[in-house]
């Protein structure tokens, strides 16, 4: 995975070349962001499809569905993390670093990684349950996972450009009640998908 | 479901919606003027479709409770229904765009949340299509349906207030209820609402007869097939 992003911001930084100064501030974290979309996707839809058959029946016997949703949440925002810091270490390292508040975006990172691995980890259990899985979960997950890029995004801008904390506190509340309510729904709703 | 009084009322308040929507006296806005008719059919059309979301919603989280197939087929058409209603909404929010805004599709997050929105129900509708099985079909999409409708209640009603739009209630516009909103509007306007919703009923009602009918036939079929 971590190739994967390493060589998408290398074929944009390739693609860019030409033209170094249109990249406006608003185009880099525009790229960034979707790079890390489309990483969170690929990382985590495998989380389900990959394991074989008899290893989701020992789960299934060892332990309860909560407990499982549970840590793969937790997991896959372990993963989402250290994949978007590396992924944006990587990124400034080639494509320069305009950001002017780095404490406001790595909150904007950790929280983008958790909201992303916590949607993605339910769509990919209900996606994995269908025959064609991989078309399935980007069509599901795409629209779900909309608002939360674009405050993503918008949290992001105001990092860039260095905004007081206190206009972004609004965008920072919105993501973490985001987040809260897809993770008591994964929770709730989670045991229904595992008895299938 | 032999009970019939509640589409008479269906009919009589959709034509006494759509006769005085267009005859009936309003008040004078500037910018909006006589276009201001449109708040019965477009805002109308959107509450509705909420409603009927939000029951569909509570057919699903039944479904999953208690396990019955019937309340899966009520919460898929009267999801149906609702989509139906919503591409319906954003046509006549686009005519009254064009005239008000000047442009059919202007850049305003609770369009776009709108677009997103039918996408999900879109998606929704493709997730029952890639399932054989019945009931394994039912317990799956009623997961995301409650999901889904978790998700799209902040996409349309809660993030565009976040930011400026143009529509009402958002971004330093005040809302319907404050200042412009006469009695002549809401004599016509809830039953335009719950009209609609009632003709929503009726279209999931009858979709839903047509499948169960279906369902008793194949199992008659399975039946004769066996003997």
């Amino acid at each position: 995975m971590l190739l994967y992003v390493v060589s998408t911001v290398f074929v944009c930084y390739l693609s860019f070349n030409l033209r170094r100064n249109q990249l406006t501030p608003i185009v880099w974290n525009t790229l960034f962001w979707i790079i890390l979309l489309f990483t969170a996707v690929n990382a985590i839809a495998k989380s389900f499809s990959q394991e074989r058959h008899g290893r989701l029946l020992y789960y299934y016997n060892l332990c309860s569905p909560q407990a499982i949703i549970i840590s793969k949440i937790i997991y896959n925002s372990l993963v989402m993390a250290v994949l978007s810091v590396l992924g944006f270490v990587f990124y400034a390292f080639v494509m320069g670093n305009p950001i002017q508040d780095n404490g406001l975006f790595s909150i904007c990172i950790l929280l983008a990684s958790t909201g992303f691995a916590s949607v993605l980890t339910l769509i990919a259990g209900i996606a994995s349950k269908a025959d064609n899985s991989a078309t399935l979960m980007a069509v599901l997950s795409f629209p779900i996972i909309l608002p939360m890029l674009l405050m993503t995004i918008r949290l992001a801008k105001n990092a860039l450009d260095g905004l007081d904390w206190s206009v972004s506190t609004d965008e920072i509340t919105t993501l973490l009640s985001i987040d809260l309510i897809v993770i008591t729904l994964s929770y709730l709703l989670f045991p229904y998908l595992w008895r299938s | 479901m032999r009970k019939i009084w509640w589409k008479i009322l269906c009919v009589v308040i959709i034509f006494y919606v759509i006769i005085m929507g267009f005859i009936g006296p309003v008040p004078r806005l500037a910018i909006i003027n006589e276009s201001i008719r449109n708040t019965y059919f477009h805002v109308a059309l959107w509450l509705a479709m909420t409603t009927l979301l939000l029951l569909s919603m509570v057919f699903s989280i039944r479904y999953l409770m208690k396990g019955n197939i019937k309340d899966d087929d009520i919460a898929s058409e009267v999801a149906k229904a609702a989509i139906f209603f919503g591409i319906l909404g954003c046509l006549t929010g686009s005519v009254w765009a064009n005239y008000t805004w000047g442009d059919p599709w202007p850049n305003d997050p609770k369009l776009n949340g709108a677009a997103v929105g039918i996408l999900i129900y879109l998606a929704y509708l493709l997730l029952r299509s890639s399932f054989e099985d019945e009931q394994r079909r039912a317990r799956i999409s009623s997961v995301y349906n409650i999901f889904a409708f978790a998700v799209f209640i902040p996409i349309i009603y809660i993030l565009p207030r976040l930011t400026d739009s143009l529509h009402p209630g958002s971004g330093g516009n005040s809302t319907f209820g404050s200042y412009d909103f006469d009695n002549n509007i809401r004599k016509v306007f809830y039953p335009a609402v719950i009209g609609y919703i009632l003709l929503g009923l009726w279209i999931a009602e009858l979709r839903i007869r047509i499948k169960q009918i279906n369902r008793v036939r194949e199992e008659a079929l399975i039946e004769s097939g066996k003997l």
